[in-house]
């Protein structure tokens, strides 16, 4: 599987979503600044955590207007897979890619722990390597992961399976509607989750449950 | 001569700190009255922060070197050899008096300092750790500075993106007007890729990078060279303004030009910004430098050469370039937003030139202005040897279960998980052991080798005794890093003190150097970097001597690590090192019997024990034998066993040694001494192991089922233990948020 990871300045998790690429799918990812106005040709295009221009305005106001953006854009249409973690949720949200809006954690702080994730839909091309039900350990870090949106759009992303991961009960760490921890767009190829996975793949991890969600995108590209 | 616009009055020599002798040898050096930007660069470079006038003569007593030690102090950060060809660079320093005036972006800029220096050297941030002292809980401003700390130093390394995986937090009267804030961080760098201050080669470009200058943070090193008194509100506008976003493209920016070869010399602008920087590069290099003012990007209009040459803004740097490598310089710089100036050269005259639109504002003896500080061997008396106290003068509590449960629910005793969930601790993915362990690990990326790193001081021994609190806060360093496996390699010091002046203070400073001096040399743990901050007293009161001391190991395979929690149910229980019960200046002393002022001797610290008995158990955990392991320390036997249990779920029986007081036995803070797990078919021979070694070892207990069962105390459960555990700073912060 060929992948490339978008770099916005301010991005500072994108060294470990091009070590854990590289490690699960054996080729070594591209690295894409900001700045350039193609990806080259992939299977896959992550965007990854930090907080690009410093979080500042608004959690990745910036970055989602970055000259990139719109070839991201034009990938996701093709049917590319794009998966955004943390900051590149944050982003896709901001660029219009996925619904809602994270807005700051209900307990007003930053938090760093592990949480339980629950697999709300398995038949994702994101999840499929886990099982409906399924919950695992993955971090979360970050300020801002409390998922919002509109009745309607809830509704929508509910009825038609787009809700593919929840904190599992009682680990909700920023109080999202829903226990929402990660979201498709209608398509399924654009994901978007708070929680870190490519910081959950090896033993010194603590666990490996985070490497199903990159096999998962890498049998589904298959 | 330069025409002096403002005179120069006793009142302004005053207000620049500089006392009335200071100023006559600066007359003497110069030999005639200085400007007003020369009387601030003095002022910047002459006060303690900056010169360490009261301290170099004891820091000069410490160990320095050691075969894998490749720079010591005097850069902005020590390096040490981890092998493969790689440098593991470190360096702590406090930032305790912009804390306490404005908590957040005070210990923000702590840890944005601190990641400069190892930066500045080639080295990318691998682990930032920190030390935190505060006043009493119930003292009306420590909620406040507790929230502001914390959330200023996550709110900086998360951004900047190091974990923050380790530290110490205490709280304690002694610093209600003057809390601690003690920033550590670590970079990896490649031993032939390392960067140094000293400038090289006559008529060279100087350039300025980075962020723009501002009016921000104007004498803030003259600041943190006094004490506090009722004006402290005043001082706001002299602690600056932390920016990580832009920190963190400086990283990017330095990393990437360093890697081009146009890199001749480079040093962060840090405490007295764009003078001390300059001054440092041109004295260490044996070169003048001329600066052109007007080529300083501003932040602000109509700033004067005395605003920009005192101006601590954030996130700048100074490099000496390759002149046939400015524009590949330029282009990184451009790539990353940044900005870059060449602002002046270096010279061949030795002087310190600096002008601004037109006119030559300075021009001073550069060597001078550093190497001719004034030192000072300040008067000092040394503390009267307390007396020990023995187990039998210390009242038992009713019930020893019933006392532990008190004591980890203490304000200095509790989990710190409501600090430490606020940082960024699992960022590069390469965390093994994160807060809350004897020492955080990490694997170095892409190697099987790990580092292990540690934050650590007893305040209450240093006070009660300084040369052996300072012995013993570097033997807990030692401990704490051969506990999860490690090589304990070197070490920073950040030395808090009083006021210097004060011959009584001095003796603790003085005792404190000679105790971490000895313990240094009987560990071969060397100083390679450290940080002096005194005058921390507010209305005439020193905080408690608080010598910090931040340690770094090497573990040649991280999965070796040893953690604290109990594995499995039914394994042996072994105590390693002596008990004698030593209650002297322990938690049980003070929080429990109520002896707050209690002035009894701190538990000794016999130096070839330590090593013995720490050698032998690095050994073990190589071996592979040890299933938990963790270092008896404050609260002792009890407390220890507590945090293995509640860390695992895992209960356990233990039967204490008899000859003893139960409390001292089990509350007693005895130094070298660990507790460890194993398979309980491997105990006998462990035990034969260590006997034959030399180290004491004896099997305590067995773990297993849901309580920690002490015989001849009631079971508590582990249920129990973990409430009053966790419990106590959440509610103690949520209490804050209602009123």
């Amino acid at each position: 599987m060929k992948s490339a990871v978008v770099v916005f300045p301010g991005s500072n998790r994108e060294r470990d979503m091009l070590y854990a690429l590289e490690l699960i799918t054996g080729v070594k990812p591209h690295a894409v600044w900001h700045t350039e106005r193609e990806l080259p040709d992939v299977d896959l295009v992550v965007l990854p955590g930090g907080f690009s221009y410093g979080d500042y305005l608004r959690t990745g106001a910036i970055a989602a207007r970055g000259n990139i953006m719109p070839a991201v854009a034009k990938a996701a249409d093709k049917g590319v897979r794009v998966l955004g973690v943390c900051n590149g949720f944050q982003i896709l949200c901001e660029a219009g890619l996925l619904p809602g809006v994270l807005m700051r954690n209900a307990g007003l702080k930053f938090v760093c722990r592990h949480v339980k994730l629950e697999v709300a839909n398995a038949d994702t091309d994101f999840t499929r390597k886990y099982t409906r039900g399924q919950i695992w350990n993955c971090p979360v870090a970050h300020g801002d992961g409390n998922y919002f949106t509109d009745d309607e759009t809830l509704a929508r992303l509910e009825g038609e399976g787009r809700v593919g991961l929840r904190y599992a009960a009682g680990t909700n760490p920023n109080g999202s509607l829903n226990d929402i921890a990660g979201i498709l767009n209608e398509r399924g190829n654009v994901f978007g989750l708070m929680p870190h996975p490519e910081n959950m793949i090896e033993p010194l991890n603590g666990a490996t449950d985070g490497r199903a969600l990159f096999e998962s995108v890498l049998e589904a590209v298959a | 001569m330069i025409p002096n616009v403002v005179p120069i009055t006793p009142e302004l020599i005053a207000k620049h700190g500089l006392k009335p002798d200071e100023y006559q040898r600066i007359l003497d050096l110069i030999g005639r009255e200085p400007t007003l930007t020369e009387l601030g660069i003095f002022s910047a470079m002459w006060n303690e922060h900056c010169s360490y006038k009261s301290s170099k003569k004891w820091l000069r007593t410490l160990p320095t070197t050691g075969p894998r030690v490749i720079c010591g102090p005097g850069e902005n950060a020590g390096v040490v050899d981890i092998g493969d060809g790689q440098a593991i660079i470190f360096k702590m320093e406090s930032h305790n008096h912009p804390s306490y005036i404005e908590p957040h972006e005070g210990a923000a800029t702590g840890v944005g300092g601190i990641l400069r220096d190892v930066f500045t050297m080639g080295a990318r941030p691998v682990a930032a750790l920190n030390a935190l002292r505060f006043g009493e809980p119930d003292h009306p401003r420590t909620r406040h500075i507790v929230s502001g700390v914390v959330a200023g130093i996550g709110g900086y390394g998360n951004s900047f993106g190091v974990p923050t995986i380790g530290g110490e937090v205490n709280f304690d009267p002694s610093y209600n007007g003057n809390c601690l804030v003690n920033a550590f961080a670590a970079g990896l760098a490649d031993t032939d890729k390392i960067f140094y201050s000293e400038a090289k080669g006559v008529g060279l470009p100087i350039v300025y990078l980075g962020s723009k200058t501002g009016r921000d943070g104007i004498h803030g090193a003259t600041m943190a060279s006094a004490e506090f008194d009722e004006d402290t509100e005043e001082k706001r506008p002299t602690v600056q303004i932390g920016d990580p976003f832009s920190e963190k493209l400086l990283l990017e920016a330095c990393l990437e030009l360093m890697a081009t070869g146009a890199v001749i010399a480079i040093q962060d602008m840090g405490a007295a910004g764009l003078t001390c920087s300059a001054v440092e590069m041109g004295a260490k290099g044996g070169l003048g430098v001329e600066l052109n003012l007007d080529m300083v990007p501003c932040r602000e209009e109509g700033m004067s050469a005395y605003e920009m040459m005192l101006s601590e803004s954030q996130e700048r740097m100074l490099m000496v370039l390759d002149p046939a490598r400015e524009k590949d310089a330029e282009a990184v710089f451009v790539k990353w937003g940044l900005d870059f100036a060449i602002i002046g050269k270096t010279t061949d005259d030795l002087r310190f030139r600096v002008s601004r639109h037109g006119e030559v504002m300075a021009d001073l003896p550069i060597k001078e202005l550093g190497d001719q500080a004034p030192e000072y061997d300040r008067p000092w008396v040394a503390a009267a040897k307390p007396e020990t106290l023995a187990p039998s003068d210390v009242a038992a509590p009713n019930d020893v279960g019933e006392a532990l449960v008190r004591m980890i629910a203490l304000p200095d005793m509790c989990s710190r998980r409501w600090v430490w969930e606020q940082y960024d601790h699992l960022i590069q993915g390469n965390t093994g052991v994160g807060p809350g362990g004897d020492a955080a690990v990490i694997r170095v990326e892409r190697q099987k080798k790990g580092l292990a790193f540690t934050l650590d001081v007893s305040p209450r021994y240093c006070a009660a005794d300084p040369v052996e609190g300072g012995k013993q806060a570097v033997a807990e360093c030692w401990r704490n890093l051969t506990a999860v496996g490690a090589e304990p390699l070197a070490i920073t010091d950040n030395l808090n003190f009083g006021n210097p002046e004060k011959p009584d203070i001095m003796g603790q400073f003085v005792g404190c150097i000679q105790g971490i001096g000895e313990a240094c040399r009987a560990l071969d743990f060397p100083v390679v970097s450290g940080n002096v901050s005194l005058y921390n007293e507010t209305n005439g009161k020193g905080i408690l001597p608080t010598p910090a001391i931040g340690g770094v190991g090497l573990l040649p395979d991280v999965a070796q690590r040893a953690t604290i929690p109990f594995k499995a149910e039914g394994e042996a229980v072994v105590l390693v090192g002596k008990t004698k019960g030593h209650l002297g200046q322990s938690i049980y002393l003070r929080d429990i019997a109520g002896r707050k002022d209690d002035r009894s001797a701190p538990p000794p610290v016999d130096l070839a024990v330590e090593r013995r008995n720490g050698d032998f158990i690095r050994t073990e955990i190589r071996a592979g034998g040890l299933s938990a392991v963790h270092d008896v320390s404050d609260g002792g036997i009890l407390v220890a066993l507590a945090e293995m249990a509640i860390a695992s779920g895992i209960g356990a029986s233990i039967a204490p040694e008899a000859g003893l007081p139960l409390h001292a036995w089990a509350f007693g803070e005895d130094q070298a001494r660990y507790l460890v797990t194993m398979p309980a078919s491997a105990a006998e021979s462990f035990i034969a192991r260590a006997t034959k070694a030399g180290v004491p070892a004896l099997r305590i207990g067995t773990t297993g089922g849901s309580e920690l069962t002490l015989a001849g105390a009631t079971p508590i459960s582990l249920v129990e233990l973990g409430v009053a555990h966790e419990g106590w700073l959440p509610a103690y912060m949520a209490e804050g948020a209602e009123l």
